[in-house]
């Protein structure tokens, strides 16, 4: 039996492509699920009571179900509508909705934190409601609620690995089929763990420098 | 029908793994917080790093870790305790910054009060702080417990007979096994409301008790 170093050392490039599968998943669902949380907040504040409805609805059922439920349900289901998507495919979907859920109620707050005299300011200077949501509202709003899209973008890197339940080729996947080969189980979700934190550990303490920026500012 | 049946039975399984997990992350949070308040910068550094690698490790593959990885040291678990470790663990280091927020909310002066009046330092936290801490970090507590009901959905991975499992057996079985999942996601959020009105009428209370 070859030792700890070597045996990771093999599978290291395995791993790692394993990594990138993880962080396209995250990068994807990001681009794809931000802007969709901006719409959803944005929806789930007009005065248009069914739209209103209609966002709080997505955006409760989003937050409330299990990340890993919503990935089954769209790996299942739809095939029920005639569609048969690979898994990648399934899994940028599921985990798209859960970010855009998700982000939605941090931008709501941010947006709900904007001061109602730089909207009055607005309207006074006979800026267009339009206007006042896009150059007033949202880029103060967004600022506040970027610590906690930050901590999210976190969250959503480590659900990544709950796409392995629908055979996506992710991180945690690669390390379990090279755990079931090799009967290593302990060394290879080690070095697992190491990759995941890897990420993790200096996206949280850039998370923790940006918030403590923002503190000092108000 | 009989997809919400199986779910429900479920249940106990989902509340068991939430349950107990909570309990471990709460006795795991406990020293990792004092810790994290010593006096002794060093000792401050270790708890950081440790709350920082707890948290920052996919609970996926805390489950595996555990019941996979054990066993090869000749430690064996059954899925359901080793669910309740393995989320029990990720939860001990979101638990202690909850803890660290809600000791912080509390005013410098209780500290100093206590200590004017020459309560034993244990006494002054047990009688003082805590209960001011508590109230500080309810909200918290509670966010991350509706939190947990869904995390625990990954015990499935491991063989627990929690709703997703039962779920996905059914969703096995039939094309239509597939509905299982939305009924399961409904008892989810219905399971996460009960928890949510709680948290709030013992948060009206405690704010009561404070004037």
């Amino acid at each position: 039996m070859t030792s700890t170093f070597e045996f990771w050392q093999a599978n290291l490039p395995e791993m790692l492509s394993g990594l990138g599968v993880s962080l396209q998943l995250t990068i994807l669902a990001l681009i794809l699920g931000f802007p969709l949380g901006l719409i959803l907040a944005v929806a789930s504040s007009t005065r248009s009571r069914s739209i209103r409805w209609t966002a709080i609805a997505i955006v409760e059922v989003g937050r409330g179900a299990p990340a890993l439920v919503v990935l089954y349900v769209v790996y299942f289901g739809l095939p029920i509508l005639s569609l048969t998507p690979e898994a990648y495919v399934c899994a940028v979907i599921g985990l798209t909705y859960t970010t855009a859920s998700y982000t939605a109620e941090y931008i709501r707050g941010g947006l709900k934190s904007v001061s109602a005299g730089s909207i009055e300011a607005g309207n006074a200077l006979a800026m267009s409601q339009l206007d006042v949501l896009r150059f007033i509202i949202v880029p103060q709003g967004l600022r506040v609620a970027l610590p906690s899209l930050m901590g999210f973008a976190i969250l959503i890197f480590q659900a990544t690995s709950l796409t392995y339940s629908i055979t996506v080729t992710e991180l945690t996947a690669v390390a379990t089929s090279i755990s079931s080969s090799s009967f290593r189980a302990l060394e290879i979700f080690g070095l697992a763990g190491i990759m995941y934190a890897a990420i993790t550990l200096p996206a949280s303490w850039a998370t923790n420098k940006v918030d403590q920026h923002m503190s000092n500012r108000y | 029908m009989n997809g919400l049946i199986a779910i429900l039975l479920a249940v106990p399984y989902t509340l068991l793994v939430t349950i107990g997990a909570f309990i471990i992350g709460f006795v795991i949070a406990i020293p990792l917080v004092l810790m994290r308040r010593s006096r002794i910068a060093p000792v401050r550094w270790v708890s950081q790093a440790v709350i920082d690698l707890v948290r920052g490790i996919p609970p996926i593959v805390w489950l595996f870790f555990i019941f996979f990885g054990l066993p090869l040291l000749e430690i064996r678990l059954d899925p359901v305790p080793a669910a309740i470790l393995g989320l029990g663990i990720f939860s001990g280091g979101f638990l202690a910054e909850i803890f660290r927020g809600g000791l912080l909310a509390v005013h410098r002066g209780q500290f100093e009060a206590s200590q004017a009046l020459g309560l034993h330092s244990v006494t002054a936290f047990v009688l003082v702080i805590a209960p001011q801490a508590f109230r500080a970090m309810l909200p918290g507590l509670a966010t991350y417990f509706i939190g947990l009901i869904k995390d625990s959905s990954i015990a499935s991975v491991i063989g627990v007979t929690e709703m997703v499992f039962a779920a996905q057996v059914y969703a096995r079985q039939s094309p239509e096994g597939i509905y299982t999942f939305f009924v399961a996601a409904l008892v989810y959020i219905g399971l996460s409301v009960p928890f949510a009105l709680l948290s709030r009428g013992m948060e009206t209370k405690l704010q009561a008790g404070a004037k």
